[in-house]
C-alpha cells in the first residue's frame, strides 16, 4: 500500500509521463500537418507525407485522448476549471483536431484537384492550430488564469478569451508551432528520401533559431516579469483534497524555487542541449539520433515547466488560494491507487504493440510506393 | 450561484445533439469490426479470395464511418470538462477512472491496430493479420464496455459515497462499480446492438447489389453471413434486453414507469400498456391498450411484485427531499466549523439522500428553508416528461421486432437458397437499412432522457452540473459544432454512396462489375 503523499507525487511524475507521451508522439503528426502544403508541391509529394505517419497517428492522438481522461481521473478540479475557463479556446482545440481523422481518411478517397487541395489546408489548420493553442495555453498557465471557486467547489472564471491572447501567451504560441513543426520535420526527414527529405532537413534552419531563440527569450520574460506562488500555509500533504485548506502568496521568484532545488536546472539544460543537438544533426540529414534528441529535448522543455509549477498545477491569478497543487486537487487515495496499477499494467503493453506497430509499417516512403498502392493508401 | 436557465438548457441540448451524433458511427463500427473478423477468418480457414476482398471492401465502408466515429468521440470527452465542470468536480473521482481505463485498454488498441488493418495487408502473415482485426474488433467493444460502465454507475451510482471534506462523490468499490447490474445489461444491451446495425448495413447493401445482380458472389456471401449474424444479435437485443435493469434504484423505477406511462401503482402483475396517449397535466393515459400480466413479467421477472406507478414515486421523492434537507443542513453546520459527533450522526443517517436536497438549489439557494410548495416542484421534477419517453420507447421497440423479421426471412430465404429471387425480400433489406440507427438512437433519448432532472441518478441534478458559462458561449459552441458537423455529415454520406456505387470494383482488383466482370 503506497501512501497518500507518496502516491500524489507518483502521479504527477505519471501525468508528465502522458504529457511528455503525447507531445513526441502526437507532436510530429501535428508538425507534418502543418508543414504540409509547405514541403509538398505535388499531389505524389504530399501524399508521400502523409504516408509516413499514415498507419500510426491515430494510436498517436490516444496520447492526447488520455492526457484527458488521466487530468479527470486523476486531478478532476484541474480538468474541471481548464476545460470550461477556456472554454473557446478548448473549442477551437476541437474543431481544428475535426480536421484530422476525416482529413487522413477522406483525403485521397476522390481523385480531384479541388478536393484534395481543400482537405490538404484542412490538415494544416488541424496540425497547426493545436500546437499553437496549446501554446498559449501554457503560457497562461505561467502567469495564472483568472479563476475562483466559492464554498461549494464550483469553478467561476473571470477572464476573456480575448484575454488570453496577451503577447507572452502568443510568444508562447509561436514556440509552441515551432517546435512542433521542428520535431515533425526531423520525423518526416528520417521517414523519406530525394528532394522531401532534403526540404524537410533544409526547413529546420528556420524552425530550430526560431525556437531556441523563442524559448530562451520567454524563460528570461518569465523569470524577469511574473512571480511565483508559494503555500504559506496548508494542511498537511496527505490530507483531503480541498483547495480552499490553504494560504498562497503570488511574489515570489522562479529563480529562488530552482535555487532552492538546483537538480532541477537539469530539465532546462536537457531541453535546450537535445533541440540542438537535433538541429545540428538533422539539417545535415535528419536520422534516428536527431529524432532521439528532439524528442529528449522536448521532453526537457516540458519537465522545465512542470518542475518550475511545482507542487502547483494551475494558479488563481485573481485568488490565489484557489489554486491547485498536487496536495490539494488530486481524485481520492483508492482512485489513485487503483488508477496507477491500471497504468502499471497497461503502459508495458501499449508500449509493446504500438512498438510492434511502428516496426510492421517501418521504411521510407516513396513515390513509387504511392503509385503502386494509389487506392489503398492515403 | 443559480445558473440560468438558458444556459443548463443550451447544455443540455449540446451534449444531446453531439451525444446521439457520435452514436451515428458508434454502432456501426461495433457491428462492422465484428463483421470483418468473421469474414476475415473465413478468408483464412478457406484461402477463398473472394472473402479477403470482402474483408477489405466493407473495410473501405468501415473506414469512412470510422473516421467520424474518431472525430465525434473527442467532441463528448472535451464537454464533460467544458460544459460539465461541476459534475467532473463532483463525480470525477468514479466517472474519470472508467474513461481513463477506456483510454488504456480500449483506444490504444483499436487505434494503433487500424492502421495496420488498412495497410498492412502485404507486411503481415494471413494470421498476423486476422489477429489485428479480431484485436480491432476486441477494443471497440472494450470501449463499450468502459463508457457504459460509467453511463451505467450514472444512472445507477453504487460503489461510491459522498466525501465532505472533499465536496465531491468518491469511489469506495471498483468490483461494485464494475458489476453494476445496470451497467452490465447496458454492456451487453449496446453492443448487440452494434452488432444488428453492421449486420443490417451489410445485409441492406448486399441486396442492393444483389437486386441490380452486379458481385453475385461476393453479395451473395455477404449477405448470408450478415443475416445469420444479424439474427443472433437481434435475438440477444430483444432477449437480453436491458428491462432488467430497470428494478435497480429510485430513479430508473421511475423511468419505466414513465416509459410504460403507469401513473398508478396495480396490484400484481401490472399490464402493458401497449399504446395510448399519455396526458402528464392530468396524470392518466386516454385510450389505453392493455395487456395483462406483461409488464409485470418484464420489470420484476414476477408475477406477485408490484410495479410502482408515477404518482407513489412522486410522493416518495418527496420523502427522500425532506430528508435532503437534513442532510445539507448538516452538510451547511460541518462547513462551518461544527464537526461534533451529534451533527456527523445526522448528516451520515440522511446523506443517501443529499443529492434530493441538491434538487431545492433550483428554488432556493439556502435548500433548507424551501416552502411546501418549492418541496412540490422539486417532486414534480423528479418526475420526466411522460409523453416522449412513451414514444421514443415504443419507436424502438418496433424497429427491433421489425428487424426480428427481415433477419429471420432473410436467414430463411439464405438457407434454402432462394434470397436472390425474392425481390420483395432484398428491398425490405434496403428500405430496413435506417431501422437500427433509429432503435439506437431512440433508445439512447430513453436512457437519458428518462434520467431527467439528474445526471448521476438521485445524486446530482442536471441544473447543479453545468459549467458557469454564458449563453454566448454556448451559442459559439453551438454553432460552430452545428456547422462542422452538418458539413462532414454531407461528405461522409457522399463518400459513402461514392463507395456503395463503385462496390467491390473500389478494389481495383479487376474482379468485379464495373471493371467488365459478373
Amino acid at each position: 500500500m503506497i501512501d497518500y503523499e507518496t502516491i500524489r507525487v507518483i502521479w504527477w511524475l505519471f501525468t508528465g509521463v502522458v504529457a511528455i507521451g503525447f507531445t513526441v508522439t502526437e507532436g510530429f503528426d501535428f508538425g507534418i500537418g502543418a508543414l504540409l502544403p509547405f514541403l509538398g508541391k505535388s499531389d505524389v509529394e504530399r501524399r508521400v507525407i502523409l504516408n509516413t505517419i499514415g498507419p500510426n497517428w491515430e494510436g498517436n492522438q490516444v496520447w492526447l485522448i488520455l492526457l484527458g481522461g488521466a487530468l479527470f481521473a486523476v486531478w478532476p478540479p484541474l480538468y474541471a476549471t481548464l476545460f470550461s475557463g477556456l472554454y473557446v479556446a478548448m473549442l477551437l482545440v476541437l474543431f481544428s483536431l475535426f480536421m484530422r481523422p476525416t482529413g487522413f481518411d477522406f483525403r485521397s478517397k476522390v481523385d480531384d484537384p479541388t478536393w484534395r487541395n481543400a482537405w490538404d489546408w484542412a490538415l494544416f489548420a488541424g496540425g497547426a492550430l493545436p500546437p499553437i493553442l496549446l501554446g498559449v495555453l501554457v503560457g497562461n498557465l505561467v502567469q495564472g488564469l483568472p479563476y475562483r471557486l466559492d464554498q461549494d467547489l464550483r469553478t467561476f472564471y473571470e477572464g476573456s478569451f480575448w484575454a488570453l491572447l496577451n503577447p507572452f501567451a502568443l510568444l508562447c504560441g509561436v514556440v509552441g508551432l515551432a517546435g512542433m513543426a521542428f520535431h515533425g520535420a526531423i520525423y518526416l526527414g528520417w521517414r523519406t528520401e530525394g528532394v522531401i527529405h532534403r526540404r524537410a532537413c533544409a526547413v529546420l534552419d528556420l524552425l530550430g533559431p526560431v525556437f531556441l531563440v523563442g524559448l530562451t527569450v520567454a524563460i528570461l520574460w518569465t523569470i524577469a516579469a511574473f512571480g511565483r506562488p508559494e503555500i504559506t500555509s496548508m494542511a498537511d500533504t496527505a490530507a483531503p483534497s480541498n483547495p480552499l485548506n490553504k494560504t498562497v502568496t503570488l511574489n515570489n521568484s522562479w529563480l529562488a524555487h530552482f535555487a532552492a532545488h538546483p537538480w532541477m536546472w537539469a530539465a532546462p539544460v536537457v531541453g535546450v542541449a537535445g533541440m540542438l543537438t537535433a538541429w545540428l544533426t538533422g539539417r545535415k540529414g535528419s536520422s534516428g539520433l536527431a529524432f532521439l534528441s528532439s524528442s529528449i529535448g522536448i521532453s526537457g522543455v516540458l519537465l522545465t515547466l512542470g518542475f518550475a509549477l511545482f507542487p502547483f498545477l494551475l494558479i488563481s491569478s485573481i485568488d490565489p488560494r484557489s489554486s491547485y497543487t498536487i496536495w490539494d486537487a488530486s481524485a481520492s487515495h483508492f482512485n489513485l491507487l487503483l488508477s496507477f496499477w491500471i497504468t502499471v499494467v497497461f503502459l508495458p503493453i501499449v508500449l509493446l504493440y504500438t512498438r510492434w506497430a511502428y516496426k510492421v509499417m517501418w521504411g521510407k516512403v516513396t513515390e513509387r510506393d504511392i503509385l503502386q498502392d494509389s487506392h489503398t493508401l492515403y | 450561484m443559480i445558473t440560468g436557465e438558458d444556459v443548463v438548457d443550451l447544455s443540455r441540448l449540446q451534449f444531446g445533439l453531439t451525444a446521439l451524433y457520435h452514436f451515428l458511427f458508434v454502432p456501426l463500427t461495433l457491428g462492422m469490426t465484428f463483421l470483418l473478423g468473421i469474414m476475415e477468418s473465413v478468408y483464412v480457414m478457406t484461402g477463398k479470395q473472394v472473402y479477403k476482398d470482402m474483408t477489405r471492401y466493407w473495410g473501405k465502408l468501415f473506414g469512412i464511418n470510422f473516421a467520424m466515429g474518431v472525430t465525434t468521440g473527442i467532441t463528448l470527452e472535451f464537454q464533460f470538462g467544458t460544459n460539465w465542470a461541476y459534475y467532473s468536480h463532483y463525480v470525477g473521482d468514479i466517472f474519470g477512472p472508467l474513461l481513463a481505463s477506456e483510454g488504456w485498454m480500449a483506444f490504444f488498441l483499436e487505434s494503433t491496430l487500424v492502421g495496420l488493418f488498412f495497410f498492412g495487408w502485404d507486411r503481415l502473415s494471413k494470421v498476423q493479420h486476422l489477429t489485428v482485426t479480431w484485436l480491432l474488433a476486441f477494443g471497440t467493444n472494450f470501449s463499450a464496455l468502459w463508457i457504459l460502465l460509467a453511463n451505467g454507475w450514472m444512472q445507477y451510482p453504487v460503489g461510491s459515497e459522498f466525501n465532505f471534506d472533499t465536496l465531491r462523490m468518491e469511489m469506495t468499490s471498483f468490483a461494485d462499480v464494475f458489476f453494476n447490474p445496470v451497467a452490465q445489461v447496458k454492456f451487453v444491451h449496446t453492443v448487440a446492438a452494434g452488432y444488428v446495425t453492421g449486420s443490417m448495413f451489410v445485409l441492406g447493401i448486399s441486396s442492393w447489389f444483389l437486386l441490380h445482380q452486379r458481385d453475385v458472389g461476393f453479395a451473395r456471401r455477404s449477405f448470408s453471413i450478415a443475416s445469420a449474424f444479424g439474427l443472433a444479435s437481434v435475438l440477444s437485443v430483444i432477449v437480453l434486453g436491458d428491462e432488467s435493469g430497470y428494478t435497480s434504484g429510485e430513479v430508473q423505477k421511475i423511468k419505466l414507469a414513465a416509459i410504460e406511462a403507469e401513473w398508478e401503482t396495480h396490484p400484481a402483475p401490472a399490464g402493458f400498456t401497449l399504446i395510448g396517449f399519455p396526458d402528464q397535466e392530468r396524470q392518466e393515459t386516454a385510450f389505453a391498450i392493455k395487456l395483462p400480466w406483461v409488464l409485470g413479467l418484464i420489470a420484476t421477472r414476477s408475477i406477485d411484485e408490484d410495479v410502482k406507478g408515477i404518482k407513489d414515486l412522486r410522493q416518495e421523492s418527496i420523502s427522500h427531499i425532506k430528508s435532503g434537507m437534513v442532510a445539507y443542513g448538516e452538510l451547511q453546520k460541518m462547513r462551518e466549523g461544527d464537526k461534533s459527533p451529534a451533527v456527523k450522526t445526522a448528516f451520515d443517517q440522511h446523506k443517501a439522500d443529499l443529492g434530493y436536497g441538491l434538487l431545492l438549489k433550483k428554488y432556493t439557494e439556502k435548500v433548507t428553508d424551501a416552502s411546501e410548495a418549492q418541496l412540490a416542484q422539486a417532486g414534480d421534477d423528479t418526475i420526466p416528461k411522460v409523453a416522449p419517453l412513451f414514444w421514443t420507447f415504443r419507436i424502438m421497440v418496433v424497429s427491433g421486432f421489425t428487424m426480428l423479421f427481415v433477419f429471420a426471412m432473410a436467414l430463411y430465404h439464405c438457407a434454402t437458397r432462394t434470397a436472390d429471387q425474392k425481390p420483395w425480400l432484398l428491398k425490405l433489406a434496403v428500405w430496413s437499412i435506417p431501422l437500427p440507427w433509429i432503435a439506437a438512437e431512440t433508445g439512447w433519448f430513453v436512457a437519458e432522457y428518462g434520467r431527467q432532472p439528474w445526471t448521476i441518478a438521485g445524486v446530482l441534478p442536471t441544473h447543479m452540473s453545468v459549467s458557469h458559462l454564458s449563453s454566448g458561449q454556448l451559442w459559439f459552441s453551438m454553432g460552430g459544432l452545428v456547422t462542422f458537423y452538418t458539413v462532414l455529415l454531407i461528405i461522409e454520406l457522399y463518400l459513402m454512396l461514392k463507395y456503395i456505387r463503385l462496390g467491390p470494383s473500389s478494389l481495383h482488383t479487376g474482379r468485379y462489375f464495373l471493371e467488365g466482370k459478373a
